[in-house]
């Protein structure tokens, strides 16, 4: 066959083609349609950044607009992952100030930002528009400043939960009195407070800004003015949602809101009174998404506010919602598609709410579209799983955490085996599953004969031993992240399924019984894996080989070893010799 | 933990990789957690050895101490809960500064129920009068400086960031709200 479209027309052809998956699926086509794909790819996603190399990345990809990386294992969220353990963005950045001069988007995850960092990108990149920074570290508002100053195009500066060494709130008067360009603002994490004038003209001469976070330190005086500045806005995350009672601001407030037709995400609310909560009924019926999970107030102030917002699709909101609340949302939300419980007293030893596994049954009765739940409770039982999973055999992320760990079923005192076996036996389309609870083996036999489309699975003080952990690594075909602690899993099963391991993007396990030894047998067997050992007691070499080690990473990659493993992490080598790593 | 895994017909234990010589069989588990030590990151978290222990079948007793990173909540979301428990138990602290002092001082608000309390104790700490000479004012949540006294105490004490006792000329025919 020797005719084929000229290059100009498959490269036009792609530019339709955007998903990760059939861009990677198209270069593997043939020689040339991967040389012609790879030029004109403008968007990478990287799901863990040691897994290839920033050197790789811009040699295959000269041309890319957009970058998303991800860093530490999800487990950092808990405190799990040392302090120091990697995640550093500054090599990428570096690569791509050479590489890329027209960069226009980076987003990142779970990844440590230095001030200089963030100064190289604001003078690298001409068209800088997007910086998302999602649970991440190690950055300054100073280093906000130099955003703010040098990217005269942005658009979105978006610091969603991460952790900022908040010097003052003066970087946002670094905003240029000709910047109109912004679209996403969100400023939640910070705690300083930013100058409320700068950013009143700021929002109010931006047009196009359609999402707006607060910090805590906004009062609730000054919303009114911001939203009057912004009516177009679509998402607004408030400050504190506080203020002496008085009734002229309640009606301000409330005429605020009145003009935000557009509105369809809520978010903020800390310090709530709830005196306050009837300024933001004329936009109830418009919202889809409502994040209530900093307020503090009871079951009667939030069932009065669901109760109007009968298009929502996503709750976020405290257990203080208890049962009866959630009785409310079943009945008046049927679009409710995500629904997130967080605990509002997660170390006390005693019941503070009235919410049970009831609440959640409830939800899933009265809720055909919900999708996705994660869901903090102090008490399960079977018979509810197995209601839950019949009701809705459509989820596709179920995260379940009874604080309580090893918690029976408090009906029967039985493990939870049949119940997470109800889930993932009805739920087939089901991509995310946490666990909790007594577990025995049994409930990962059920797991892995059944949860063939499952991607992530987060285990906790589960199992008897390796038939366990063998169960989920040779039947969940779609298995990518797998993250254990604290489980009886060791030796065989993961040496049995090594090869499994490749095509994952990574294995975590804490706490576990895995020795050294077989981590070194491992990391010979499999060299296009990382075997990383993290052990803060010093030197696996000083101990016996049979001895557990503390945690492990396991994670595929074509970059080799890391370089810039902390002193507390070695990687296993592939010749079996004394590992790499600072002893 | 048994000492043969087999699953379906499929012996693991044959085609196991050891680390001993075929035939030998090693004891399973040695005292695993008793070689773990309390050498973590986190300083301010007990590792509850209990609720590692073997726990087949039998229901384990809740651990008691707090276990690293369980229940799994971000640390962002620690901050919210209980604010009326924290708010009685912290104090409000404000700092004090006085005109010519060379150091500032520090009051909690909360110990005092009325602005005649808060003026003796500043007086005593300062060792003057309010009155002709030295005027007591207030910085507040917006950043504007205050008169003491001209607003009810339960809105002075939420919106007082700080204190400054000011002294001489300026002080002079400001008096005090109170």
């Amino acid at each position: 066959m020797a005719y084929s479209f000229p290059e100009e027309v498959l490269e036009y052809v792609f530019s339709f083609i955007n998903s990760d998956k059939d861009r990677n699926a198209v270069s593997l086509v043939c020689k040339s349609w991967y040389e012609i794909e790879r030029w004109c790819r403008r968007r990478i996603f990287i799901g863990n950044c040691y897994a290839v190399t920033p050197g790789i990345m811009v040699r295959r990809f000269p041309e890319i607009r957009s970058v998303e990386i991800k860093g530490k294992p999800h487990f950092a969220d808990f405190n799990l992952v040392p302090e120091g353990w990697g995640g550093y963005v500054y090599p990428w950045v570096v690569a791509m100030s050479r590489a890329y001069p027209w960069l226009e988007e980076i987003r990142l995850k779970r990844m440590v930002v230095s001030d200089e960092c963030l100064e190289l990108i604001s003078k690298s990149f001409k068209n800088f528009k997007v910086l998302v920074m999602s649970s991440c570290e190690g950055f300054s508002t100073d280093g906000l400043a130099s955003i703010v100053a040098n990217c005269r195009n942005l658009k979105e500066l978006d610091l969603r939960e991460s952790e900022v060494e908040d010097l003052s709130g003066h970087w946002l008067s670094h905003f240029p009195d000709t910047c109109t360009s912004l679209v996403s603002l969100n400023i939640a994490c910070l705690a300083s407070e930013v100058s409320f004038s700068a950013l009143e003209r700021l929002v109010s001469r931006c047009p196009n800004l359609k999402s707006l976070q607060l910090n805590r330190a906004v009062p609730l005086e000054k919303l009114p003015n911001l939203l009057r500045g912004a009516p177009q806005l679509v998402e607004l995350g408030t400050g504190a949602y506080s203020a002496e009672l008085r009734p002229e601001l309640l009606s301000n407030l409330f005429d605020a809101f009145t003009v935000c037709k557009e509105l369809k995400g809520l978010s903020g609310f800390w310090d709530v009174v709830p005196a306050y909560l009837p300024a933001i009924y004329p936009v109830c019926n418009g919202l889809t998404s409502l994040n209530l999970s900093y307020a503090t107030i009871q079951s009667p102030d939030i069932s009065k506010l669901i109760s109007q917002c009968q298009n929502l699709e996503r709750l976020w909101v405290l257990d203080y919602i208890e049962d009866s609340g959630l009785d409310i949302l079943a009945t008046c939300c049927k679009n409710l598609e995500e629904l997130r419980v967080f605990p509002s007293d997660p170390y006390g030893v005693e019941q503070n709410v009235a919410l049970t596994e009831q609440g959640l049954v409830s939800v899933s009765e009265g809720c055909p579209k919900l999708q996705s739940v994660l869901y903090f409770c102090r008490r399960m039982s079977n018979a509810a799983l197995v209601t839950i999973a019949r009701n809705r055999p459509n989820l596709i992320r179920f995260r379940l955490c009874i604080i309580e760990a090893r918690a029976t079923d408090y009906l029967t005192l039985e493990p939870l085996d049949a119940g997470f076996g109800a889930i993932v036996e009805n739920c087939r389309e089901l991509r995310r599953l946490s666990l909790s609870g007594l577990l025995t083996d049994r409930v990962f036999e059920y797991i892995g004969k059944h949860a063939k489309k499952l991607e992530m699975l987060s285990i906790a003080f589960a199992g008897d031993g390796d038939l366990g952990l063998h169960h989920v690594l040779s039947g969940c075909e779609s298995l990518r992240k797998l993250e254990i602690r604290d489980s009886p899993f060791g030796d065989k099963a993961l040496l049995a399924n090594a090869a499994k391991l490749e095509t994952m993007r990574s294995l975590w396990m804490s706490s576990c019984s895995v020795s050294y030894g077989a981590c070194k047998l491992l990391g010979q067997r499999l060299p296009r894996l990382n075997v990383e050992v993290i052990d803060e007691r010093g030197t696996p070499e000083s101990r016996p080989e049979s001895c557990p080690i503390e945690k492990l990473y396991i994670y595929r990659t074509v970059a080799g070893p890391r370089f810039d493993t902390p002193g507390f992490i070695w990687t296993m080598d592939e010749e079996g010799n004394t590992p790499l790593g600072i002893a | 933990m048994e000492s043969v895994i087999t699953h379906e017909g499929l012996n693991l234990k044959e085609t196991e990789l050891r680390l001993g010589l075929p035939g030998s069989d090693k004891p399973e588990k040695e005292t695993i957690y008793s070689l773990r030590n309390n050498k973590r990151a986190v300083p301010d978290s007990v590792e509850d050895r209990e609720s590692v222990s073997d726990a087949k079948h039998e229901t384990a007793p809740p651990p008691k101490a707090q276990v690293v990173g369980w229940p799994p909540i971000r640390s962002y979301r620690k901050n919210c809960f209980q604010p009326k428990k924290a708010d009685s138990e912290t104090g409000n602290y404000v700092k004090v500064s006085m005109d010519g002092a060379p150091y500032l001082r520090k009051v909690d608000l909360k110990v005092y129920k009325c602005y005649a309390e808060l003026l003796e104790a500043l007086e005593n700490m300062f060792k003057l009068t309010i009155g002709s000479e030295f005027a007591p004012t207030y910085e507040d949540k917006d950043g504007d400086w205050m008169l003491v006294g001209d607003v009810p105490w339960d809105m002075f004490m939420s919106s007082c960031k700080r204190l400054r006792i000011m002294k001489g000329s300026e002080a002079k025919g400001l008096g005090h709200g109170v």
